[in-house]
């Protein structure tokens, strides 16, 4: 490792005459890297949105034109009528660009190559070359994705959870081509994060700036290396068992259909033993960056930093003994569901000491109501909800009933809409500045954070309504039941309010493109944050520091009684600090 | 519209709807201290001139409270889930006199097989009906669930059952009606395009009336 990392550190800030192409396209600077991330699963989840949208219309308008819908062929919306095989393919797509192009990239491909060579205090990734190419092949996958839409019968038909014998058998399915991009994009997918967390994982133990020991990483930089051990565990098996998913669909082979001698179970087995590290995958970062931002708006440290850290170490193990909890009803042995009912329980615990610590950190601060302290506050709020929800499915009794229904979609966009997505809200402008050296706009984004916290709430809560009655998830058109026609009008509510949601996101586009270039100029620190990245211009230049700083404390020193300001940065030296171990310097 | 499960009609719905009430309140109480809570430090903490925050890093017996007593309340309800989910799912809950009936489930409908006069299934009085459930009330059903092609899930939502209906799988699922109606029995895990229209529906009858329609249908499918 040593003489990659040795050779492939960049040339320090002021000789950066690298080419254009290698500047901003083939770049191996971690920060532009981070950027072309951001630009491109934000594109994705524009395009998981606008799916999104067209599922609500038909769930609220069933069988009448969707306005705009002329331009789809024939084969999809004849008429601008979405057919029940358009709408499976809506349904599938929504959710895999949601999970694997939006929220994961936005997360790990974002912020851990943006966040963590700057917090921890180093030049580069690890490995700088394998780090483009995670990049690059994640966007590869994303291409293949995105025109899986475009082949003639259509894209995949299975769901996000690609359960099989339907997505290994075209005959079931009814698409072809569209099923097989499937499997080669995640395929890639699962590469772009195997080489991502190879990465990170080695970067943090590694690459650690003098005197940044274990106990003082920020908790980002904490739940995006214990991420990024679980994205090493887990997408390794999603791709092998997209490998085999392909070959059952080109070469033959019956792994998953019983049919032929294969087993239907296992595939559930295989994505489920990745499925659920990676809902944690979509989480963890997002608790490691609401937790920085917590303690920046409410000016005090973060309350039981080690316990944070024990909790996402817990969460994760956990996490990764749980998976059968999406199977009690799958014919798998019932004693295995009692089992995987007790360890899903048990991570209610550490998710609830995290909201606790959350709280107790708010509590006697002194609280500023920034864009992204606002958001993080909302995440807390949001999140609990969707934890809550999952002690109902955990519960195996309940689970036989609301399973497969609305309640689940509720619970999912609770976690990942109101937490993640919230999350996100909250990092972006919180990193803006350090990314391109102006401001994003407070006043929109305190527009954006009211109508969208309003509208998504209007959006998800009434789902755990019908869910409890009983509307089961993926149907093309529930009023087929009549016990659920008298549910329309509230269908037709969560539609509107989706409508309008989804409007209230041009709002944080502008925001983000016009401040590009219109946004206020920050300065080195402008929410006065303890944290390395702060102590650099914005934008922080190639390489980040001519010389890795020395760090003497924890990055949640607010309010410290040591200096009369309420912020009291890692590196600054006060007369009573020491110097770091020699050891640790000699590193660098 | 119902603001709350589906009507009841099955001995599940007391285990089940009692346990969704406790947990309903146990996490109700969590999210009430926790949005409160929340909505409390904002507008006490808020950001005023001249103020300081209290500087802290934590209290180790604030913590141990707040790990403690979730992690009993979460034990607790596993145990008494899983004493529910024995008699609903374990290998060993199906009521030895329960009534037989076969379903097929295939893209895109249920394939009802009763038993006939003789009560058993795999017997030549056997017949099959498409799409429709009729089931004697009051009295323990076994369910043997096969899928020709892919995943189905047999769900009626006012019995509170779902089992999934897997190829290459024969499994069993039971349940007794208690209200004599007509309910719908769904598919709830995607098939296909057709998925959305996969529904049959259930006729829970009393006994003779039960008895009544079984000779008639029985013989219907004869001729
Ligand atoms: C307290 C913590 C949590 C518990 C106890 C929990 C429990 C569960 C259970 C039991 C299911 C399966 C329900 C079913 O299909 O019948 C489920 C589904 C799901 N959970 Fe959670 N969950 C928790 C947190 C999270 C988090 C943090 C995320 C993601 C950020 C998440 C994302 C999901 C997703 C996406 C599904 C649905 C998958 C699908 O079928 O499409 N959950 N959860
Ligand atoms: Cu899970
Ligand atoms: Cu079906």
């Amino acid at each position: 490792m040593t003489t990659v990392a040795a050779t492939s550190h960049p040339a320090p800030a002021h000789h950066d005459d690298r080419s254009f192409l290698r500047k901003y396209v083939f770049s191996t600077d971690h920060k532009i890297i981070g950027i072309q991330f951001l630009f491109v699963s934000l594109f994705f989840l524009l395009v998981g949105g606008l799916l999104a949208m067209q599922m609500r219309w038909q769930l609220g308008f069933p069988g009448k034109p969707m306005p705009g819908g002329g331009v789809l062929p024939e084969t999809m919306a004849p008429g601008g009528v979405i057919l029940p095989e358009y709408y499976i393919q809506l349904l599938t797509m929504h959710g895999t660009f949601m999970v694997f192009f939006a929220i994961m990239p936005l997360l790990v491909g974002v912020y851990a190559n943006f966040l963590i060579p700057l917090k921890i205090g180093t030049h580069d990734m690890a490995f700088p070359r394998i780090n483009m190419w995670s990049f690059w092949s994640f966007f590869a996958a994303g291409l293949v994705m995105l025109s899986s839409l475009f082949v003639p019968d259509g894209a995949a038909r299975a769901g996000w959870t690609m359960y099989a014998p339907l997505s290994a058998r075209h005959d079931l399915s009814g698409a072809s081509f569209g099923q097989e991009l499937w499997s080669v994009s995640i395929i890639l997918v699962g590469l772009s994060s195997i080489l991502g967390s190879l990465n990170y994982i080695t970067t943090v133990i590694n690459n650690r700036a003098p005197g940044m020991t274990w106990f003082r990483l920020p908790l980002s930089v904490w739940s995006l290396f214990i991420t990024a051990i679980l994205g090493l565990l887990a997408l390794p098996v999603l791709s092998g068992a997209a490998i085999m998913l392909l070959f059952d669909q080109i070469i033959g082979t019956h792994f998953f259909d019983p049919a032929a001698g294969g087993q239907a179970l296992l595939w559930q087995h295989l994505f489920w033993f990745f499925g659920h590290p990676e809902v944690y995958i979509l989480i963890l970062p997002a608790m490691g960056m609401v937790s920085d931002i917590i303690a920046n708006g409410s000016r005090k440290p973060i309350f039981g930093y080690h316990s944070m850290v024990f909790a996402i170490v817990a969460i994760a193990f956990l996490g990764w003994i749980v998976w059968g909890h999406h199977m009690f009803v799958s014919g798998m042995n019932p004693t295995l569901g009692s089992s995987f009912m007790v360890s899903t329980l048990v991570i209610a615990v550490p998710s609830a000491v995290k909201t606790f610590n959350w709280m107790g950190t708010m509590w006697r601060g002194n609280i500023k109501f920034t864009v992204p302290m606002l958001n993080a506050i909302a995440f807390v709020a949001m999140f609990v909800i969707g934890g809550l929800s999952g002690i109902f499915m955990a519960a195996t009794p309940v689970d036989m009933q609301i399973h497969d229904t609305y309640f689940i979609v509720a619970h999912l966009h609770y976690v990942l809409f109101g937490g993640s997505l919230f999350a996100l809200f909250a990092a972006i402008p919180y990193w803006y500045p350090k990314m391109f050296g102006r401001m994003m706009s407070e006043r929109w984004g305190k527009v954006h954070f009211w109508l969208t916290f309003v509208f998504y709430n209007c959006t998800f809560f009434p789902m755990h309504i019908t869910g409890m009655g009983g509307e089961m998830r993926r149907l093309y058109d529930p009023n087929q039941y009549t016990f659920l026609q008298p549910y329309q009008p509230i269908r037709v509510f969560i539609s509107i309010s989706a409508f309008l949601l989804f409007a209230t996101q041009i709002i944080f586009f502008v925001n983000f493109w016009w401040s590009l270039k219109r946004g206020k100029p920050s300065g080195l620190n402008p929410w006065q944050d303890n944290g390395l990245e702060w102590t650099l211009p914005s934008p922080a230049p190639h390489g980040n520091w001519e010389r890795v700083p020395t760090v003497y404390r924890g990055p949640y020193e607010f309010s410290s009684p040591q200096v009369p300001e309420d912020y009291l940065p890692q590196t600054r030296k006060l007369p009573s600090d020491r110097e770091p171990a020699a050891a640790s310097a000699a590193r660098h | 519209m119902r603001w709350w499960l589906p009507l009841k009609a099955s001995t599940f719905t007391g285990p089940i709807d009692g346990l969704f009430l406790a947990i309903l309140i146990i996490t109700g109480i969590a999210f009430v201290l926790v949005e409160v809570g929340l909505l409390w430090f904002v507008v006490k903490y808020r950001q005023r001139p001249g103020r300081k925050a209290f500087y802290t890093h934590g209290s180790t017996r604030a913590e141990v409270i707040w790990t403690v007593i979730p992690a009993v309340t979460m034990v607790a309800l596993g145990l008494i889930s899983n004493h529910y989910w024995v008699e609903i799912k374990g290998r060993n809950s199906i009521p030895p006199n329960a009534y037989p009936i076969g379903i097929h489930a295939k893209q895109f409908e249920w394939q009802v097989t009763y038993p006939g006069p003789d009560g058993k299934l795999g017997t030549s009085d056997d017949f099959t009906v498409r799409n429709q459930l009729h089931v004697p009330v009051g009295r323990p059903i076994v369910v043997a669930l096969s899928s020709e092609d892919v995943i189905h899930s047999f769900y009626v939502p006012q019995f509170r059952v779902r089992q999934d209906a897997v190829p290459g799988m024969d499994i069993k699922a039971w349940f007794q009606a208690t209200v004599p109606g007509t309910y719908e029995l769904g598919c709830s895990q995607l098939c296909g395009l057709g998925h959305y229209r996969m529904r049959a529906q259930v006729f829970v009858q009393t006994q003779e009336d039960y008895d009544a329609w079984m000779k008639q249908a029985a013989q219907e499918a004869s001729s």
